[in-house]
């Protein structure tokens, strides 16, 4: 008796995680190509803040290839390097580093250098810096990050890719330097590394197409 | 008579029993994402979503579930209707997905919908049900956007901005920028600000109702008010 009111239970308990796990199934599987799409979309799209689409004609998006330098590239996991192409020819690189000294923790930064060595843009994909204060490295918020623009390494000696405060040329916001400190440094890392690795960035086959997505 | 039933779910979920104010459920989300109008109303609509689909389908089940495995069979419910939501907000408001970010899986956790699953749907009928997930909902929702709308307007001196995370591009028409050049005051925007703001907001309600409490004895004695039934 207590046997069969047990198994009646767990029927019923078993009955409803599979009705539950078929509606989450369902879900994903009619959702995971449109999310997929949406990853895509919004990567691409800071990707061609960058490098627009005309200065390229590749497929940025899978011209990719994974990169592990924990010194230069703030992280001990592989980070993502685009590559922008016109006619076969190189033209910029999209470098994903991550500053991990930010005032809340790590920075992830979209780094786009020419193929002449000279930055074409920055933009943060993510941070938790502090609202108000820190957030004036996002483009909708402050023009502070359009300042690396067309700078090299070339352009500034070493002692010049600091904040101001530092006795860089790079200005720092009332109330945070931490956060453009952590921003100017990891800039300047990326530069040195792609100084030091251009041509096996361009010259590196892609990615599998399937690699990419299991980040 | 089943009129005033439905008044009365509507009176407990919007005012007298409100998930925020009264029952202080859900508030490690709500604390978390009101810094701003429209994050508010991304999660207080996710959450209502779930609060409805929740009620309903334990309503529905209620005659099936045995009383040992209930809590675990509610839970289950809750979790599948929450990590399908997740999915669907992945897909189509993705820029709104990456900013509420873990919140919308948290919900699971959000022990207003497991209280009304238990103390309400599993004992009414599908409509009730319906109705109570919906006001309960709407209550915690409206919590999360005035709460959102007053940080937002003391922290940036704006109104639903980034309306198009939401809305899609093209809505950006509705950000107002209720005062130029405005400095920000950081406090609000920061966890201090939400726990003031609630304080503040609960406190206005509580001093709402003692007006009215008062009010309803000097004007007339011949009515007793109806006291909630029940303590949560």
């Amino acid at each position: 008796m207590l046997m069969r009111q047990m198994l009646i239970t767990g029927a019923i308990l078993g009955g409803f995680a599979a009705i539950g796990s078929t509606l989450v199934a369902i879900t994903f599987g009619a959702t995971e190509e449109r999310i997929e799409q949406a990853h895509r979309d919004a990567l691409l799209r800071s990707l061609h803040e960058l490098v627009t689409p005309e200065q390229s004609d590749n497929d940025l998006y899978h011209d990719v290839i994974e990169v592990t330098d924990r010194e230069l590239l703030g992280s001990h996991k592989p980070v993502q390097i685009y590559r922008a192409r016109k006619a076969g020819q190189p033209v910029a690189a999209l470098l994903t580093p991550i500053a991990p000294n930010g005032y809340g923790g790590a920075i992830r930064l979209l780094v786009a250098i020419h193929y002449n060595g000279h930055l074409a843009g920055v933009r943060v994909l993510q941070h938790h810096e502090t609202p108000g204060l820190g957030d004036d490295i996002e483009a909708s918020r402050s023009d502070w990050i359009l300042s690396f623009n067309n700078h090299s390494l070339s352009s500034l000696s070493a002692g010049e890719w600091k904040v101001k405060k530092d006795g860089g040329v790079f200005d720092q916001f009332t109330g945070a330097t931490i956060t453009p400190r952590a921003i100017v440094h990891a800039v300047h890392h990326s530069l040195n590394y792609f100084q030091q690795h251009r041509e096996a960035i361009f010259n590196t086959p892609s990615l599998p197409p399937e690699a990419e997505h299991h980040e | 008579m089943s009129n005033t039933r439905y008044r009365d779910i509507a009176e407990q979920g919007l005012w007298q029993n409100n998930v925020a104010f009264v029952q202080l459920l859900g508030l490690c989300p709500l604390l978390a994402v009101s810094n701003n109008t429209i994050n508010g109303l991304g999660l207080g609509m996710a959450t209502l979503l779930v609060l409805v689909c929740s009620n309903v389908t334990v309503s529905l089940i209620r005659h099936w579930v045995r009383p040992e495995v209930r809590v675990p069979v509610f839970v289950m419910v809750i979790a599948s209707f929450v990590t399908a939501i997740d999915l669907l907000m992945n897909a189509f408001m993705h820029d709104l997905h990456m900013i509420l970010g873990i919140f919308i899986p948290l919900i699971v956790t959000n022990c207003a919908i497991i209280a009304r699953a238990e103390a309400f749907a599993s004992k009414h009928s599908p409509g009730y049900a319906f109705w109570d997930g919906l006001m309960m909902g709407l209550g915690f929702m409206a919590v999360l956007v005035v709460l959102g709308a007053l940080r937002e307007i003391l922290g940036q001196g704006t109104l639903f901005d980034q309306a198009h995370l939401m809305f899609g591009s093209g809505a950006e028409w509705l950000t107002i920028t209720l005062i130029e050049e405005y400095q920000g005051f950081l406090l609000a925007i920061l966890p201090p600000g939400a726990f003031i703001g609630l304080g503040l907001m609960i406190a206005t309600k509580n001093w709402l109702d003692q007006r009215g409490d008062k009010k309803i004895i000097h004007g007339a004695n011949h009515q007793q008010t109806n006291t909630p039934v029940a303590p949560s």
